[in-house]
């Protein structure tokens, strides 16, 4: 009886021994995350239920991140509704503006998720914990209420592809170029309905950061999660945040003769810095190709890449350099203990003298909610993980993706450029 | 249940984003998030479209974020079904959760046009597009699924 990963911690969840792709189950849930956007409408279904208490008040998770600090009066009202409601419930776990990160940066810095759990969120980004070793997927609202009420939801077991990753990282390729190019290579559905579990020696060196980029956008392939199984990094990782958790042992880790529906490849030395063009993340191609693309905004942040090696490496290459006076360049710190070491690292004032603005943790931008919202027209490099039409504002406008190290040098030119085109010269 | 209604088509990889831009998450009334159901991908839509009218789209329906807003500002028009090749897996159980039928079909997804009338019959799992004479059956969803659907949903079905 060889299982995935992915296969054993469903299986644990339901009381099994063991599940198979394409079972039904309903499984126990350790940690439900809802944000302002997605928690209202659950709260309206928990209240329809006529149900008092929410299931445990330690394993709901309100994070107000998306609209806040609050833009407008209609949005100021839906995060009303969530931190009422939390209030009300006694919740642990409430985070709301100065406490507040983008959700899948700061649940796992609070030490919320651990290898082996499961974990279960409103919003589409909650595949990002897969990086821990845990099953982490996105569910819709409804189901957020049916788990605040009874602590479990049903679940399909998906089918695991297997992606091994080999060979060295080129300069400046980062997780992030990783995954692009794995969106590039199998579609925006090519893993749809199912697990993507991430292996090889270029993730086991991988740092966590990088890691939860790579998890971040398995659904930009349409599945249901990604999953690097835990290790050394992994477990320093998870002591130095779980502290109000013990951590599963043994890890979790798939058997050597599980089965997985298809197995990728990929010679990593081949991977250069990756650019997503409009309007899909499976538009990838190696930046030097895309040619001379003017810029009229840069946005570094996001659940995807806000993270401390991000603001490092975007540092790195801003440092001492100025930004043309037509481009915007916006940096956002995911969380507040980002912002903090940010501060103390002076990253911040690099990106400040760069003619970069820093903005408190918010996915804003990234969903075109506010904080550099795009006219008709206009087009930005952004580190986020959607470039959808009208994903970051007018219908007519158009969003690139790539990594920081990319966004940082393409703020430097007004255009998208190569990092070696300012680094060091 | 039996459905009949004017066919609203669309290709690949409608995106939530495009079936409700983020600006208007800022309310979750169905009557309001309809008003602007689509409006990424097709102007006026909301205008255009009368109660029981059907979207027949292709693969990967749904795809993008996990905002309920989505399915709801679709149900809160008055479509009464989406038929897709495909459905991207959140926007499906948010279809499954809040009972707004849904089926997959690639047949007759290549088949139909825009206007043209489909009648539907759920229990029998059949597709008939009356303006092309054209019959097609669709698999029933496992009984798991149709045990929530049969009771009006997720929130029906935990009671």
């Amino acid at each position: 009886m060889s299982l995935t990963i992915t296969e054993k911690i469903l299986a644990a969840h339901a009381g099994r021994k063991k599940v198979e792709p394409g079972e039904f189950i309903e499984a126990r849930v350790d940690i439900a995350l809802g944000n302002d956007i997605t928690a209202p409408l659950a709260i309206k279904e928990f209240r329809k239920s006529g149900k008092k208490r929410v299931f445990d008040n330690k394993r709901v998770v309100l994070v107000a991140d998306h609209f806040t600090p609050n833009k407008d009066v209609a949005s100021a009202r839906q995060v009303k509704i969530s931190r009422d409601f939390a209030q009300e419930q006694n919740l642990k776990y409430y985070f709301d503006v100065g406490r507040m990160g983008i959700e899948h940066a700061l649940l796992p810095e609070q030490g919320l998720v651990r290898p082996g759990d499961l974990v279960i969120g409103a919003d589409s980004h909650t595949c990002t914990y897969g990086a821990l070793g845990a099953f982490s997927t996105g569910v819709g609202s409804t189901d957020l209420a049916a788990v605040m009420i009874t602590g479990r939801l049903w679940f399909k077991v998906p089918e695991t592809i297997k992606f091994i990753y080999w060979g060295k990282l080129n300069k400046w390729v980062s997780g992030k170029d990783l995954i692009l190019y794995t969106i590039g290579d199998i579609g925006v559905d090519g893993a749809s309905y199912k697990a993507m579990e991430f292996s090889g020696e270029v993730i086991s060196h991988l740092s966590m950061d990088s890691r939860f980029t790579m998890c971040n956008m398995a659904i930009e392939a349409g599945a249901k999660s990604g999953i690097i199984a835990p290790d050394k990094i992994t477990l320093e990782y998870a002591r130095k945040h779980c502290s109000l958790f013990t951590v599963h042992c043994p890890l979790p880790t798939s058997d050597p003769h599980a089965h997985y529906c298809a197995i990728r490849e990929y010679d990593c030395s081949k991977i250069a810095p990756q650019v997503a063009l409009p309007h899909l993340p499976s538009n990838a191609q190696p930046v030097s190709e895309v040619g001379d693309i003017p810029l009229d905004q840069v946005v570094i942040g996001s659940c995807t890449n806000g993270r401390m090696e991000d603001l490092r490496i975007a540092a790195q290459v801003l440092k001492g350099k100025k930004i043309p006076s037509y481009i915007r360049l916006i940096i956002i710190p995911a969380t507040q203990n980002i912002y903090l070491q940010a501060v103390k690292e002076g990253l911040i004032e690099i990106f400040l003298e760069a003619g970069g603005v820093v903005s408190t943790p918010t996915c804003g931008p990234c969903l075109g909610g506010h904080m550099g919202v795009l006219a008709e027209g206009e087009r930005a490099l952004a580190t986020t993980n959607r470039n959808f039409v009208g994903r970051m504002g007018h219908p007519r406008s158009e969003v690139y993706l790539s990594n920081p190290a990319v966004a940082a040098a393409s703020a430097i030119k007004g255009r998208i450029a190569h990092p070696d085109e300012v680094h060091n010269q | 249940m039996r459905l009949k209604g004017r066919v609203h088509k669309f290709g690949d990889d409608v995106n939530t984003d495009e079936i409700i831009p983020a600006k208007y998450l800022v309310t979750t009334d169905p009557e309001e998030l309809a008003k602007h159901c689509l409006e990424g991908r097709s102007k006026n839509f909301a205008g255009r479209v009368a109660p029981g009218d059907i979207i027949v789209a292709g693969k990967n329906f749904g795809c993008g974020s996990s905002r309920e807003h989505a399915p709801l500002a679709i149900k809160g028009c008055g479509v009464s079904c989406i038929i897709a090749s495909s459905f991207a897996r959140i926007f499906f159980r948010n279809c499954i959760n809040m009972g707004l039928p849904i089926l997959e079909s690639r047949e007759a997804v290549r088949e139909t046009k825009e206007n043209d009338i489909l009648e539907i019959d759920l229990s029998k799992g059949e597709i008939r597009n009356t303006t092309r004479k054209k019959l097609y059956r669709v698999p029933p969803f496992p009984k798991f699924l149709q045990r929530i659907i049969s009771s009006g949903g997720l929130m029906n079905s935990i009671q």
